[in-house]
């Protein structure tokens, strides 16, 4: 499943994050800031607009991450994190 | 000396205190607020620490990482790196980590232990870390990492005892350079968690109170109303609180201008006093509480960790204007003055946005503008209460700043679809900790405001305005003149013809010389408005006079043309700084001035149609 998909609240475990094209510099800030395999991952809050943007706690921080950046990143749900 | 100045480097990421353990070593007074981007450029200070050596300080943009994506952090890079031109590799690297967001700021440290140098790991925000009950282990920490660690706490006096005791010692050694490749840079998250489960217990990921605040902030209906609420209330405080003192303060030079010239002989010189000094001056100077009343808002919003929020809650609708997020706190400070807002944008990691942002930043209402609008609103909107609370005068100062952003979109949106890119723009922006402001801290900020406004007074104003004052004096009338003296002047002469270009928009010829000074400085226009009506009036207050002199489709037309208009020139140095292009400088005086001029010809006409 996609982070942009990841329902508000739901607990999940980020997998990978994915170039959306070669040397992507926004897939690889992700990784910097923490979105590795294996992190825990929440969606916290949308955007009062189209629900965007989302924002996304991961670790001890909180992101705002447009959907479009979110989409990058896959997560799986259901694993005790 | 300069044999042992240790040169000192401050890195880490976004929003550690960086700058605060800077102004802390140095005693300077560098901007701190709590958001990230704030340091944008390189800061350099220097302090003697108790041996005697002297310590050079820099302070750097804070980066989440050395592989750069945005002109302020390619600064940190460079100075890293060793390749910022000019400038020699720190002795020592003081990494800055947050101890309430070790797991984000500890990564950055590894990778700055990475490049061989010597670093010191400075655990900053110390007090808060104990607060929520963070227990760090920090000989153990210093053990793992294999680098000095200390405990600052860069907000509280002392609060940088440690490092100062450890950087004046020896310089620790560099941990060996290791290359950087994919897949070391994952390794140092695993890393990261192996030294955090072995050295810090966390009782919350989140403080508490952020999780109650934005609950409540960043709530789709009630986050919006709070932020309309909250923007509402500083522009009715700022008129509140801050007119009548202007008034008090401007009423108080004019009585002194009076008691000034009952000890001068009557002339000229009388007339500069009185007219230039007293009433130009005087009135600008009057202006300054309206200013700080705004700084106050804008200090405490800063600090206290609202703006990314309003920023998050605002992204949609400026993305849809061909804007980011990003761009609200560059365009927030701008409300300040365009110069910081401009400078701001180097934290947008687009460079399309960047631009849009830098052109359309002067259209937000600035801090210089105030003045201008205050002495037109105060001579011309009457004092009359709309639902009996809302000052009609605040309600129209209100809409001028709407008709600044709203200006601001419509630019954008049209550089939006003049560029037609469908590519994606970023966000990636971190929402930090909310804070409480320190009075303190506010009141310094309020004085350094205070002190820029004296000098911009004391400055340029005053020789503008002594020079407007020469030239509405002189020639003085001839023999047998029918007109008032100032229309036989230079003034007289420039101000009719520049009134070619300006009588359909509804400006006489006072008002537009008073332009020209405004283009240099735009408070500079009350000054100057003083000056022409002053030293041809009977000897009335500045606002009766205009009222008397000028048409409310006129005074309506300039409040607009300000609103719009391309003007003072150190926002257009800064743009060819920033941007380095000409083209950029002349794209933006070009457009606001056709913005300018058209919507001070339509409120013109219509105005006049239905008085
Ligand atoms: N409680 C507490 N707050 C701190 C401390 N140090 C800094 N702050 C606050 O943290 C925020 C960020 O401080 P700055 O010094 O501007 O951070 P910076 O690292 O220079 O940030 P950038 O320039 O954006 O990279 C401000 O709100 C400071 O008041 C500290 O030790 N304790
Ligand atoms: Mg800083």
């Amino acid at each position: 499943m996609r982070l942009s998909d990841l329902p508000k609240g739901a607990p999940a475990v980020v997998d990978r994050v994915d170039d959306a094209h070669a040397a992507d510099p926004i897939a690889q800030r992700l990784r910097d800031l923490g979105f590795v395999d294996g992190e825990p991952v929440r969606v916290v809050a949308v955007g009062p607009m189209g629900g965007d943007p989302l924002l996304v706690q991961i670790g001890f921080t909180r992101f705002a991450l447009r959907r479009a950046e979110a989409a990058r990143i896959s997560v799986r749900t259901g694993v005790a994190a | 000396m300069s044999a042992s100045t240790l040169r000192i480097a401050l890195v880490g990421n976004p929003n550690c205190g960086k700058t605060a353990l800077f102004n802390q070593l140095t005693g300077g007074r560098q901007k701190v607020a709590n958001y990230a981007g704030v340091t944008v450029e390189r800061k350099e200070g220097r302090f003697t620490a108790p041996s005697g050596r002297v310590l050079q300080i820099l302070d750097l943009p804070g980066t989440y990482s050395l592989e750069a994506n945005s002109p302020d952090e390619q600064i940190t890079r460079d100075v890293c790196a060793g390749n910022f031109p000019g400038e020699a590799v720190p002795d020592l690297i003081v990494c800055v980590a947050d101890a309430t967001n070790l797991r984000l700021h500890l990564r950055f440290v590894l990778e700055v232990k990475r490049l061989g140098r010597p670093v010191v790991l400075a655990l900053n925000m110390m007090d808060t870390a104990r607060q929520r009950g963070i227990v760090i282990d920090v000989p153990e920490l210093q053990r793992r990492l294999g680098l000095p660690v200390v405990e600052t706490v860069a907000v509280k006096r002392g609060g940088a005892h440690s490092l100062i005791e450890r950087v004046d010692g020896e310089v620790p050694a560099a941990a060996p350079v290791q290359p950087d490749d994919a897949a070391s840079r994952a390794d140092l998250h695993a890393q990261v968690r192996e030294l955090l489960a072995a050295t810090v217990t966390m009782p919350r990921t989140t403080a508490a109170l952020d999780d109650a605040l934005d609950r409540w902030a960043l709530h789709p209906v009630f986050g919006l109303a709070i932020l309309a609420v909250v923007m509402f209330l500083v522009f009715q405080a700022v008129y509140a609180a801050g007119k009548p003192v202007s008034d008090v303060v401007g009423d108080g030079f004019g009585w002194m201008g009076e008691h000034v010239a009952a000890l001068m002989p009557a002339g000229p010189l009388q007339s500069l006093v009185v007219d230039g000094l007293f009433g130009g001056l005087g009135t600008v100077l009057g202006f300054l509480p309206v200013i700080l009343v705004l700084f106050f808002f804008i200090l405490t919003l800063e600090e206290s960790g609202y703006l990314p929020r309003a920023a998050f809650l605002l992204d949609r609708l400026m993305l849809s204007v061909g804007l980011t997020g990003r761009s609200f706190i560059p365009l927030l400070s701008s409300f300040a003055c365009a110069i910081p807002g401009i400078m701001g944008t180097r934290s947008i990691t687009d460079p399309r946005d960047r631009l849009t942002t830098i052109l359309i930043a002067p259209l937000m209402t600035c801090s210089a503008r105030l003045p201008v609008y205050a002495l037109l609103i105060g001579a011309f909107i009457p004092i009359r209460y709309v639902f009996g609370v809302f000052n009609l005068q605040g309600i129209v100062l209100f809409a001028l700043y709407l008709a600044g952003i709203l200006g601001a979109m419509l630019v954008g949106w049209v550089m939006k679809r003049i560029r037609r890119d469908k590519s994606e723009h970023a966000l990636l922006m971190e929402l930090p900790s909310y804070r409480m402001p320190r009075p303190r801290d506010v009141a310094i900020g309020l004085y350094e405001r205070g002190m820029i406004f004296l000098k911009r007074l004391t400055g340029v104003i005053l020789g503008l305005t002594v020079l407007m004052w020469f030239l509405s004096t002189f020639p003085g009338a001839p023999e047998g003149a029918t007109l008032p003296a100032i229309d036989y002047s230079f003034a007289g002469y420039i101000g009719r013809g520049l009134q070619y270009v300006f009588a359909p928009i509804g400006f006489n010829w006072q008002i537009s010389l008073a332009l020209i000074p405004a283009f240099a400085a735009r408070e500079t226009a009350v000054a100057a408005l003083a000056t022409v009506y002053l030293v041809g009036g009977e000897g009335e207050g500045l606002g009766q006079a205009l009222a008397g002199q000028i048409p409310l489709a006129s005074a309506l037309s300039l409040l607009v043309w300000f609103a719009y208009a391309p003007q003072c020139m150190s926002t257009l140095a800064i743009i060819k700084r920033e941007t380095d292009s000409w083209r950029n400088v002349a794209i933006s005086f070009g457009y606001m001035f056709v913005m300018a001029y058209a919507a001070s010809f339509v409120v013109y006409q219509v105005a006049r149609a239905l008085t």
